[in-house]
Order: structure tokens, then sequence, then C-alpha cells
């Protein structure tokens, strides 16, 4: 008999909260600072793959805080859905963290004033994997709130005109769809008497048509708006860039995943099987175009990358709105590989500005010969996030088109086609940034950055920028001698170009994992019989019954 | 179930307001609007707890039904904290925009200003025209390319150009690629640039 894992479930959230306070405490101590740091993420991701394991083995297990039994008292629930939510996430956040410390460390940080950075990154994770465990309405309210005050303070970082400007638009929108959120929590709570998605499971089917169908509808409102789903989603692009590069990369891989979880609950557990499914396969379908089509129309690599994220929600939201067994499997899989994916792009984007001085496709040029390791590094994701066989962003797609033949309406059809095309599309504004920034010669750029003269081909290339383009690069006007490629960083993205290349290799496992959590959320017994076990015994064990 | 009229009508008209300043320009307002909002949703949540006047605490002669929800209370409480922090960050970011740019006004995004910018004509969609640039152009001075211009090439997230379209546009790239400095994730960027 192993120990149960599952109910240690709550360390998830509280292992990122000490160690914030422990960094409140060493504030003026950036090295120990970063090593606090990144000795709680690794705890952290250690503990949430064990976790994983348990539920793997054993199924849903929830944990009663206190032990106050269910609808009453607070409940943390681990499936196989939040459990691979958690590992993948504190995996993409301690990449982000190596970078971002990596950065640091070759910026010389060490020296500078207080850093807050590292509490708020861990804050963030805490309210993160608070979302993800949250067993009832308003504990998820308070995970987003957390996580998202958190990125108030990463977005605004530095306070510069730019960050505080998108930070304002980012702020208001995120505070309205909280407030919307609020709301619908507060009209559920006075319908049902109850916020315990178990309980309101059971609950909300007895009301009339008319206030379920409100309540869903404000809750998808709320949960659209942190997720970025096509009529709701134009303050992504705007906000996230502007953020320096681990900030963005994490929220891109993570934030918005947040939100698509919540609607996987929502039409999952609280309201299956309801007729608003064809109204999401429209929204599918706007978000895949609208976002891909802004992708296209974008020249600064970091808002290209934007504008594909909210494209690819649309994918998740094809799969939630198919809603079939095969369908819920692929889209578990598809955000697993769209967060990995999406964030490795960003760094990358992060380590071009670095090397290349600028994210404006019109001022790069000829990275390739600079630093061909770079040219990998974006290749191997690039071709992943455009569905190229046999990466995973493949597999996944393959997953939600043969899911969507399979329910075959005609909406289904026109939706598989589409997301071909917008596959195609993906894959279009992704290669045309391979061809102008690392294939073509730096004299056919419109206005090459300085910094790409300055550096000699491969081989022979400085480990730091001598004099000369100091002087000129955008980037770095006004510092001293910088390393262009620090091996953290570079480490780092590596290491998550590699995690996602694994998901390719572990598909098998992956998807039987994938398989295994949509099982639970089409048939959500065994979660809820996990919520009102006796408490004391936590979850249903098999060796129980 | 009795419901408290006056707590509905104050909240609706909480509601109601709200959602009229928070369609305002100014940043104060928009934060006006918000605390609004956000209080309107607590007095909601009051509401779902029931009619008022029942007894708040133990009291050991009184049977269960007797005494007012708690739980929305405990939301509130909650609800109220997080608020707070969210009005606080707000303030201090109206704070850092006044300080900055002298400004209390939530300001046009990228795309905005970008589409803005674009003039009437564009050389890819109606070059089948014949073209008589003449009119515009000097002899001595090299055309102006039509699309990915040196403003906007500048203009990157990431790079603190925004008050740019005050700035005269100058051909010269170096002095514009000299207004740049990096940006960490450090505080101590503190954006100078802007405070023109």
């Amino acid at each position: 008999m192993n120990y149960d894992f599952a109910q240690l479930a709550p360390l998830a959230v509280v292992i990122p909260f000490l160690g914030a306070a422990m960094n409140m405490l060493i504030v003026h101590r950036n090295r120990l600072q970063r090593f606090v740091t990144i000795g709680a993420m690794s705890v952290t991701l250690a503990l949430n793959v064990m976790i994983m394991i348990t539920v793997w083995n054993q199924g849903p297990q929830a944990i009663h805080l206190g032990d106050w039994a269910a609808p009453f008292g607070i409940v943390m629930v681990v499936d196989q859905l939040s459990a691979l939510m958690l590992v993948v996430s504190v995996v993409v956040s301690l990449a982000v963290l190596i970078y971002a410390a990596g950065e640091g460390v070759a910026d010389g940080d060490d020296e500078g004033p207080i850093s807050i950075f590292y509490p708020t990154f861990l804050i963030l994770v805490a309210g993160v994997s608070n979302a993800f465990l949250a067993g009832d309405l308003f504990n998820l309210y308070v995970g987003f709130e957390i996580l998202l005050t958190a990125s108030y303070v990463l977005l605004t970082m530095g306070g510069t005109v730019q960050r505080i400007r998108a930070g304002v638009t980012y702020v208001v929108v995120s505070v309205i769809s909280s407030v919307l959120f609020l709301i619908s929590i507060g009209m559920i709570y006075g319908a049902t008497g109850t916020v315990n998605m178990a309980d309101l499971s059971m609950k909300l089917a007895d009301l009339p048509q008319g206030t379920q169908m409100q309540l869903h509808l404000m809750l998808l409102i709320a949960f659209g708006v942190k997720a970025a789903i096509f009529p709701l989603s134009f303050w992504l692009p705007d906000s996230y860039p502007t953020a320096s590069a681990p900030v963005t990369a994490v929220f891109a891989g993570l934030l918005t995943k947040v939100g698509v979880y919540s609607i996987i609950r929502t039409e999952t557990l609280l309201f299956p099987g309801t007729q608003i499914n064809d109204l999401l396969m429209w929204v599918a379908l706007l978000t895949m175009l609208v976002g891909i089509l802004g992708a296209l129309a974008q020249i600064d690599i970091k808002r290209m990358l934007s504008f594909t994220l909210i494209s690819h929600i649309g994918y998740m939201i094809f799969g939630i709105a198919v809603g079939t067994e095969a369908a819920l499997a692929a889209v578990v899989y598809y955000i697993a590989h769209h967060i990995v994916i999406q964030t490795s792009l960003f760094l990358v984007a992060g380590l071009i500005e670095r090397r290349g001085g600028s994210t404006n496709v019109d001022r790069l040029a000829g990275m390739l010969k600079i630093s061909p390791l770079l040219g990998i590094l974006y290749m191997i994701p690039a071709l992943n996030l455009g569905g190229i066989p046999p990466f995973s962003g493949f597999l996944g797609k393959v997953g939600l088109l043969e899911a969507g033949v399979a329910r075959g309406t005609g909406l289904d059809y026109l939706l598989v086609g589409v997301s071909v095309f917008v596959s195609l599309l993906t894959l279009l504004a992704l290669i045309r940034v391979w061809i102008r920034v690392f294939l073509r010669s730096v004299d056919d750029a419109e206005y090459p950055d300085p910094v790409l003269r300055s550096t000699t081909v491969d081989g022979k290339r400085p480990r730091t920028s001598g004099p000369a383009s100091r002087d000129q690069s955008s980037t770095f006007a006004g510092r001293g001698a910088v390393v262009l490629m620090p091996s953290f960083m570079v480490g780092a993205t590596t290491a998550l170009v590699i995690v996602g290349v694994a998901l390719t290799v572990f598909a098998g496992p992956l998807f039987d994992l994938a398989d295994n959590a949509s099982q639970n959320l089409i048939n959500p017994d065994r979660y809820i019989d996990a919520v009102f076990a006796p408490v004391g015994q936590g979850g249903v064990s098999e060796e129980a019954q | 179930m009795t419901v408290n009229l006056t707590l509905l009508v104050v909240m609706g008209v909480m509601y109601s307001v709200g959602v009229y300043l928070l369609l305002e320009r100014s940043m104060t307002r928009v934060l006006l609007g918000i605390m609004l909002l956000t209080n309107a949703t607590n007095l909601l949540i009051l509401h779902a707890g029931g009619a008022p006047g029942f007894a708040p605490l133990y009291n050991k002669d009184l049977d269960g039904s007797e005494y007012s929800d708690p739980l929305p209370q405990a939301l509130i409480l909650t609800a109220i904290v997080i608020s707070l922090a969210t009005t606080a960050f707000i303030l201090s970011m109206i704070y850092r925009s006044w300080t900055l740019a002298r400004r209390d006004e939530i300001q046009d995004d990228l795309e905005d200003r970008r589409v803005a910018q674009q003039s009437a004509y564009d050389a890819e969609d109606d070059d089948a025209m014949p073209q008589d640039s003449s009119e515009f152009t000097d002899s001595d001075t090299p055309p102006v390319r039509p699309r990915h211009n040196e403003e906007e090439a500048t203009e990157s997230p990431g790079h603190h150009r925004a008050q740019h379209l005050a700035a005269p546009s100058s051909p010269d790239y170096v002095e514009h690629a000299e207004g740049h400095r990096h940006e960490g994730h450090g505080p101590e960027d503190t954006g100078e640039e802007g405070r023109s």
C-alpha cells in the first residue's frame, strides 16, 4: 500500500505561497531569492508528478480541508485532467523561471534594487494550481483572482509608458470578467444554495431551462474573456507582447488555459449536454479564423504569436463543443501540447530579441548564420504548432478532426475544413517569420538592426557584444557589455523544446491519460462520488470498494 | 421569501452608474465604475443569502431555520478584500500614468494607432491606378516606403515609443534606435523618455 499522495494536493498551492513569503523576507538578496524560488518550484513539480501517478492509478480524489463534509466545507479535487494540468503548468513555469533567472544573472540584476519578480511569479503559480484544484466555484474564483493579481504586477513590471498603457486595458478587462464571474456565482448560489461543483452538477439540472441557460451563458462569458475566445479576445494581443519575454511566455502558456479548463468543467460537470454547443462551434470557428488572420497581418513576432495563441484556443473550443469522449481526450492532449509549444515559442522570441536586437521582422535578417541553434529552437516548435506530422500538434489536431468527423453533422464538417485551413495559415505565418528572420541576408532587411552587422558569422561570434554594437544596438543601448546568449536562457528554452518533442514521443501513454481523463469528464460519477465520500477516508480508492 | 426592495434598488442604481462610468475615457472614472460594480455585486451576493433580519450568531433557543445564511457573508468578505487589492493596484497605475505622461486617459492601442496612421491610399491594393507621385515627393528626398515604414518598425512592443506620434518623424535611423533601452523584468526601468 503506497502512501496516498493525492491528499497532499493542497501543498501544490501552499509550497509556492511559502516560497513567496520567504522571498519577501530576503528581498534584498537576489541570488538567495533565485535559489529559494527554483527550489520551491522543483519540490512542487516532484509533488505534482506523484499526485498524477496516484490519480492515474486510483481515479479522482477529493481532499476535504479541515475534515468538513462535502457540500459545506471547502473541497479540492484532483482528477486526471487537473493532475495533468498541474504537472504541465509547473514544468512550463519552472522552465520560464530558469530562463528569467538566466536573464537576471546575465544582465547583472544582482546589483539592482529589490526584486519582486520571484515572489510574484510564485504567487502566479499558486493561483494557477489553486484554480486547477478547486472543487467549488468560489475557490475557482479565488484562484483566478490570485493569478490575475500576480499577472497585473508582472505585466506592468518596470512601469514604462507602454506597459502602463497595456496594463490599464488588461486590468480593466480582467476585473470586469471577474465581476461577471462573481455575479454568476451569486446567482447560482441564490438559485441552488450551493457553490460546490459536484453538488451543483446534481442540483442545476432541476432548475427551469431559462434559468439554466442564463447561468450557463454568464459563466461562459466570464471564462470566455479569460480564455480569449473570439468576440472577447481583443485585449490579449495588445497586452501580452508588451511584457518582458519570460512574463509573456508564461502568460501565453498558462493563463488562457486556465480559462479553457474552467470552460471544460462548466460544459462537462455543471451543464452537461445542453443545447449551447452549436453556439460554441460558431464561436470556435470565428476564433480560429479571426485569430490567424490577425497573425498574418503582424510584423512583430510577439504580436504574431499572440494572435496564433487566440487562433489555437479555437481548436480547444471546437473539441469541447463536439463534446464526445474522443473529442475531450483530444482537447486534453491538445491543451498540454499547446501550453508547452506556445511557451517555448515565446521564449525563443525573447532570445531572438536578445540576439538580434528586436522582435520586429522588418529589423531582423540572417539569424540562421548568426545563430543556427536559435534557428533549430524556433523551427521545431513552429512546425509543431503548425501541425506538421509527426509532431504533437499534428497528433492533437488529428484527434480533434477524427472526433469531429465521427459526430458528423454538417457543422462538424465545416469546422473540420476550417481547422485544416487555419492550420495551413498558421504554418504560413510562422514560415514567413522563418524566411524573413532566419533565411534572408541582412542586406534584404528593411531596417536591419545594427547588431546584426556588427557580429561576425558563426564560429567567430563574440560571446558578448563589443563596444561597436553596444553603442548602436537598440535593445542594449546605454548598457555595458551584455551576454547575448546566456547559457541558462538557451538551456531553459532547449529543455522546453525537448519537452515538446517528448509530448510526441510519449504520445501513446499521454493519450491514454487523456482518454482516462475524458472518460471521467463525460461521466462525472466518480468525481461526484469522490467529493461526497465519507470524510476522513479521502477519495473512493480502488481497494476500498 | 421576502425581498428588501431598498437594497435591490440601490444595487440596480449602482450597477447602472458603474457601467456608465466604465464607459468613460478617464481612468479615474473607470476606477470609480469598477468600485461601484464590485460593491453592487457584493449586495447581489447578500441577496442570494435570503431575506434579512435573522439571527447572525448562535443562540441556543433558536431553531435552525431562523439563522441568516453565513456563507454569502463569507463570500462577500473575500470579495471585498480582493476588490480592495485591485482598486489599490489600479490607483497606483493611474498615479504612474500621471507621472509618466501627465494624462489620466485610456490611450488607443497599437493597432488602432497603426490603422489611423495609414493613409487611405494603399500601395498594394490600389496599384493598378496610374500613380502620380510628383505632387507628394520632392526630387531630392527618397520616396517613402508604403507599408513597413520606419515609424512602424520602431514602434514595436517591448520598446517604449508610445510618445512617438508626438515626435517628428526622423529619417535618421540611429537616432531612433538610441532612444531604446533594454527592458528587463527588474524595476530599474523608469521610462524617463515619456516624461517630455
